[in-house]
């Protein structure tokens, strides 16, 4: 069987990651290219979500055991900044993942990432906008901490980046 | 020499990050609420992350291995200003610093990331998200306790005044800033102190304390070039410790 790039793509499903285990890394939008060379060879192209992100090492592992699990012997796996990661390039499954989780998504934004946007948060339990944001920083370097006016309700959101 | 400038500039980007990453993890346990505990220790995995950023960089251009830029170099070899060496003081010390080197981080990764020199603005143009966090958080501080308690004002100007030197020292021009500027890799550090003056001013004009005055001011100056305070070397010397303890230590 020659395999296609979307059977890649397909396998990298079952990767998740590793704060938010319901969430692929498809989804998450760190893989930002799958390259198959004519001698088989598989190169799957990576970027962090933050750059200090301690799990992005052990997600690009998981990835290269799932390659090797797979039975491709023959792979390449780079972590680079050629293709930066942003919020919006999280799937619109891997939005609804995160609810479900109880993390409220990243509000997307067209070009420009502005303060406005960075204070914004949907609040997960009963979706009131009127939120106020208590800590840009949270227990990951991707969550922030919001609270919930409405429901009186301390909440984590996946940051807008 | 075009090479040497990019190695140059890379060098004092990285050393600013992993000396001030490792003053704010120096926070960790300690912050004053548990918040600010999180938001220090968050600080200090980001710079750290940022650094190893530019240490690959400078080791695609033949330096060391990052681990052995980090963590083999002795202080008179670092190229971070001295401001980021300082020891924390009180929490309203770190934060005046925190304020006054985010700022400047945010311009120069907003200017870096036009740099003609390619991989430099791919990793600027990652980072320039990230820190927008950074600066949300200082100002907000800043903002809040800038125009609370009459102790808050007193304490946060008083370290504003003895910092401001030092901040200055972060503009310390380089020996191939006009290398630098002519082929359009860096805006020069002249550019990027007219800007963060302009935004500390916005900020400090919104709360009760006061810009001390530039011109009179004696930047403190050596950093980039090897000179550092007696602080410097000790630090140096406690992050080092975990790699001969542990030499596969993940950090
Ligand atoms: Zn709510």
């Amino acid at each position: 069987m020659v395999l296609q790039k979307e059977d890649i793509l397909t396998l990298l499903e079952e990767v998740k990651d590793p704060e938010i285990p319901v969430l692929s890394l498809v989804d998450l939008g760190v893989i930002t290219g799958v390259d198959i060379a004519e001698d088989g060879h598989v190169t799957v192209n990576m970027t962090p979500t933050f750059a200090g992100c301690p799990a992005m090492d052990y997600m690009k592992k998981d990835v290269e055991q799932t390659l090797a699990r797979h039975g491709i012997s023959s792979y390449t796996v780079r972590m680079s900044f050629d293709d930066p990661w942003n919020s919006n390039k999280l799937t619109e499954k891997g939005r609804a993942a995160l609810k479900n989780f109880g993390l409220a998504p990243p509000p997307t934004y067209d070009l420009i990432l502005d303060l406005d946007i960075l204070e914004y948060a949907t609040c997960p339990n009963c979706q009131s906008t009127n939120t106020t944001m208590r800590s840009p920083f949270g227990p990951t370097l991707c969550r922030a901490l919001h609270y919930c006016n409405d429901c009186h309700q301390m909440f984590e959101q996946f940051k807008p980046l | 020499m075009k090479e040497e400038a990019i190695k140059d500039l890379l060098y004092k980007i990285a050393d600013d990050q992993l000396i001030l990453g490792h003053r704010n993890s120096e926070w960790t346990g300690l912050g004053p609420i548990l918040e600010e505990d999180i938001a220090f220790s968050s600080m200090a995995q980001d710079k750290i992350g940022h650094s190893l950023a530019f240490y690959t960089l400078l080791h695609e251009l033949g330096e060391a291995e990052p681990d052995l830029l980090a963590f083999s170099r002795s202080a008179t070899q670092f190229h971070n200003s001295q401001f980021t060496e300082l020891p924390n003081g009180e929490f309203d010390y770190s934060l005046i610093r925190h304020f006054l080197y985010d700022n400047a981080e945010a311009i120069r990764f907003e200017k870096l990331s036009h740099s003609g020199y390619e991989p430099i603005a791919k990793v600027a143009t990652k980072l320039k998200g990230e820190i927008k966090y950074h600066v949300l958080h200082a100002n907000t501080w800043i903002r809040n306790l800038g125009s609370s308690t009459e102790e808050a004002i007193s304490r946060l100007q008083n370290s504003l005044n003895s910092l401001m030197p030092y901040a200055l020292g972060m503009f310390e021009l380089s020996v191939y800033e006009q290398v630098l500027i002519d082929t359009g890799i860096y805006a020069g550090e002249e550019a990027i102190k007219e800007e963060w003056l302009t935004r500390i001013q916005q900020v400090l004009a919104s709360t009760e304390l006061t810009m001390p005055d530039i011109p009179s001011q004696t930047p403190m100056l050596g950093g980039r070039y090897g000179t550092h305070t007696k602080h410097l070397q000790p630090l140096l010397n406690e992050m080092a410790e975990v790699i001969k303890i542990d030499p596969t230590a993940e950090w």
